[in-house]
């Protein structure tokens, strides 16, 4: 086994939530940085360099502006990580029997490697991006715009941001709260044809706190 | 199979598939007959409490958490026999369930009839445009059965589901409100309609003004609290906008499992075996002796029966009946042979509309929506010759999720970056203002679309796939077209932002949702040589198979298909009830 991997992020980018959706062993192992403000999470599948370049690029793709945070503010990296470890990442709901065809936008991403040996080559081209000025990185994300590494990499940035927490990503609701979304609130019965023509937007509550029961993302099944 | 299966003890009736057309068929026999009747279902149960839990975007709606896994199956998709067909590796045009209640646990609750027109159709194309004027490739087909049959098995279902709408039409007379084009109905819905939405409303507004009729679209999602006939009680809908490709949380959603599976359970003479996946249907010498199916852990078994029931997805109704070698495989070059033909899908367009003002999208559910029903059917404008049928418009909010439909809808003028600073500002600006006017139309089946096995690929235990070999041709391109010019003249009318969005001229894609709507292939109809069962979906060789489902549509209609598949159901099961088991053999 390798030695354990971190990414530092912002301590405001883990939220309570992402603490308690942290597997029990690994909650030992998030180490909080009071001085510098930053928290070590623990990663499942990307190496510490492989997480830089990640939280660049999609930082890039979903970038903190005066609109609000971005990709890096909440958290997308470490969701982006617990999806490549879990049963997606290793395509255990793909077809994956040969031969492979030429991918299309007809019939989709027709190709033999699975979302971890994407985004492994991806990293690969993409080099030490977390180093480069913010228009180089621009630059060199346009050079891979049309690769099906970058296709994952924008949409699993979005899901990343907006996701429940539970997943890792959306940190503090902060994706819910820029879009207004307020989560899975449940009984909309008073609202649903009142309200004309002004936003509503009840306070966001995650699956969890409206439930109040915990559960397990499909990521963190065993033995799928 | 590689080893000699274990021989299970006999039974009946042997229904394959769990899902609406399967447990329907279960509650009929095992109400109406003391037959032994059991379920097989290749999936697991379901719980309710997963549900409750459930309401999350990522795993359900973004990974298909509730899906058939494509690791283990799937179909491959080529556009013309000319083509080498490439594998469905990931879903996305259509997203067939699995476990006990399949697709419709996590279906929409579109709770539609269809028009009378619709089973007869090539009657009634050949009627308006004499035989010469239909193209020579249209396979359009009568159902060999009328929408006077299917009225009291409509209302059999619209009561266990608990549809609510208003009727438009009611034993002949024309009622404000509902849908004036719809067949008649003998009673109005069960329950009132479901609430509207702020977009609904604007789309109800803007047809009413340039003098269209919109009406609410029926839905199975309870409108109300509810009691079926059967005493099952489900509480009305809260419209959480976590609906379709979820389950229930709350089970205000018709589903097998909380409509049919209360009741069967009850029953003595019902059986249902989850894991179990069918191989192949077994027959000697014209009648049916049973299946041979797997169960999780790759053992063979076979289950002997008397009556076999596929009530299947259409995917797989019709690629067992390949597997099983029953009936004469389709060839589209010579037209014939009847199993496999008159696939189709469903026609789908979207024009984007934009509002001054937010919408609160994340409230809805999949039924929610106001339909404009004028140019549905064979109602096609003046001066589209050559467009047979076209379909309907709605303003649907199944409320929106953020990782699904942020950035997804943002006018073309504003930009066309899809990533970055500008894009991220234009995603805020239009997440809450940006709808789309929906167009469903009819998908005519063509000569050249079929289903039969790939020669290539195959499924987790080495059979071959399904094959589709399916393309839009003109006809769907200029359906779309037409209705996009309705849809922007009923924005227009209510102040709506249009942008230059054209309607797609594309291929057919496998990658993008569109329905989980496909018929055929193992279609009704009036004689061996243009079907594969009869108008009581009685195998037209094997008197003890009946094939229930959308499989049977000759072509897909504007409307959902699930409460017709139910519909059907229940008119065959009439029929084996009252005939079929009295004396064993072919109803006709």
């Amino acid at each position: 086994m390798r030695r354990r991997e971190f990414v530092i992020i912002p301590i405001g980018a883990l939220g309570g939530s992402l603490l308690r959706s942290l597997a029990e062993p690994l909650d030992r192992l998030v180490r909080l940085d009071a001085a510098s403000d930053t928290a070590r999470v623990p990663l499942r599948f990307f190496t510490a360099a492989e997480a830089r370049v990640v939280t660049a690029a999609c930082e890039r793709i979903f970038p903190r502006d005066s609109n609000g945070p971005g990709a890096a503010d909440v958290g997308v990296v470490v969701y982006i990580d617990r999806q490549l470890a879990g049963p997606y990442g290793r395509d255990k709901n793909r077809y994956t029997k040969p031969p492979f065809g030429i991918s299309s936008p007809e019939h989709g991403y027709q190709g033999a490697d699975n979302p971890r040996a994407v985004y492994r080559n991806g990293i690969r081209q993409l080099g030490a991006l977390d180093a480069l000025p913010v228009d180089e990185q621009i630059a060199a994300l346009k050079a891979v715009e049309k690769t099906p590494f970058f296709a994952l990499l924008r949409a699993h940035t979005l899901e990343g941001v907006f996701c429940d927490p539970v997943h890792g990503g959306n940190a503090n609701l902060a994706g819910w709260k820029l879009v207004g979304f307020p989560g899975p609130l449940m009984d909309y019965r008073a609202h649903v044809d009142a309200h004309f023509g002004e936003a509503w937007r009840p306070a966001p509550k995650s699956l969890e706190q409206v439930t109040g029961h915990r559960f397990a993302p499909w990521e963190d099944e065993r033995g799928e | 199979m590689a080893s000699e299966p274990t021989r299970l003890k006999p039974v009946d009736v042997a229904i394959v598939g769990g899902g609406w057309t399967g447990l329907t068929m279960a509650r009929e026999l095992t109400t109406r007959t003391p037959l032994s009747v059991l379920v097989l279902e290749r999936g697991s149960m379901p719980t309710a409490t997963k549900y409750a839990y459930g309401m999350d975007e990522i795993d359900y709606s973004v990974r298909f958490r509730m899906m058939q896994n494509t690791a283990d199956e799937t179909i491959t998709h080529r556009h013309s026999s000319r083509d080498v067909a490439q594998p469905v590796r990931q879903y996305g045009s259509f997203l067939p369930g699995t476990g006990v209640g399949g697709a419709g646990e996590h279906w929409a609750g579109l709770a539609w009839r269809f028009y009378p027109d619709v089973f007869t159709m090539r009657s009634a194309l050949v009627e308006k445009h004499g035989r010469n004027g239909l193209s020579p490739d249209l396979a359009v087909q009568d159902w060999g059965i009328t929408y006077d049959d299917l009225e009291p098995h409509y209302w059999r279902a619209e009561q266990m589901m608990g549809v609510g709408g208003k009727a438009g039409n009611l034993r002949g007379t024309i009622v404000a409100g509902g849908n004036p084009f719809e067949g008649p109905r003998q009673h109005e819905y069960p329950l009132p309609p479901l609430k509207k939405s702020q977009f609904a409303a604007l789309v109800h507004e803007g047809a009413e003004n340039i003098g269209l009729h919109p009406h609410p679209s029926p839905s199975a999602l309870l409108s109300e609290a509810y009691k079926n006939p059967d005493g099952v009680a489900r509480p009305g809908c809260m419209y959480c906008g976590f609906c379709e490709r979820f389950g229930c949380m709350i089970g205000a959603k018709a589903q097998p499992t909380n409509t049919l599976l209360p009741v069967l359970q009850r029953r003595r003479s019902f059986q249902l075996r989850t894991g179990t996946w069918v191989r192949r249907i077994t027959h000697k010498d014209g009648r049916i002796t049973g299946v041979e199916y797997a169960d999780e852990r790759g053992r063979a078994f076979f289950q002997p029966a008397t009556t076999v029931v596929l009530a299947t997805f259409t995917l797989n109704n019709v690629r067992l009946l390949h597997l099983s070698k029953i009936g004469a495989a389709y060839d589209p070059a010579s037209a014939k042979g009847a199993l496999g033909k008159n696939l189709t899908h469903q026609v789908h367009g979207r024009t984007p509309v934009f509002f001054d003002k937010p919408l609160n999208l994340f409230i809805g559910n999949g039924a929610l929506a106001t339909r404009v029903s004028d140019y549905d059917g064979g109602r096609v404008p003046p001066g589209n010759d050559g467009v047979y049928r076209l379909g309907a418009l709605a303003g649907l909010t199944r409320g929106d999720r953020p990782a699904t439909y942020f950035g997804a809808s943002i006018p073309r003028d504003e930009t066309t970056s899809t990533w970055g600073t500008e894009w991220k500002a234009a995603g805020l600006k239009w997440y809450d203002r940006a709808a789309a006017i929906t167009f469903t139309g009819e998908h005519l089946s063509w000569r050249q679309h079929y289903m039969d096995l790939d020669p290539t690929y195959t499924d987790k235990f080495g059979d071959p796939l399904l094959r589709f070999t399916l393309d839009w041709t003109e006809h769907e391109h200029r359906q779309r077209e037409i209705a996009d010019g309705i849809a922007r003249q009923i924005a227009r009318a209510i102040g709506a932002r249009l942008d230059d969005t054209k309607p797609s001229r594309a291929p057919y894609s496998v990658v993008n949702y569109l329905s989980t709507h496909i018929q055929g292939g193992a279609i009704m109809g009036s004689s061996p040589e243009n079907s594969v069962v009869n108008r009581y979906l009685q195998h037209w060789e094997l008197p003890d198979l009946f094939v229930v489902g959308a499989s049977t549509f000759p072509q897909n209609p504007s409307h959902n298909p699930t409460l017709t598949a139910v519909a059907l159901t229940t008119w065959a099961a009439d029929a084996m009830i009252d005939r079929y088991f009295k004396a064993p053999g072919h109803l006709l």
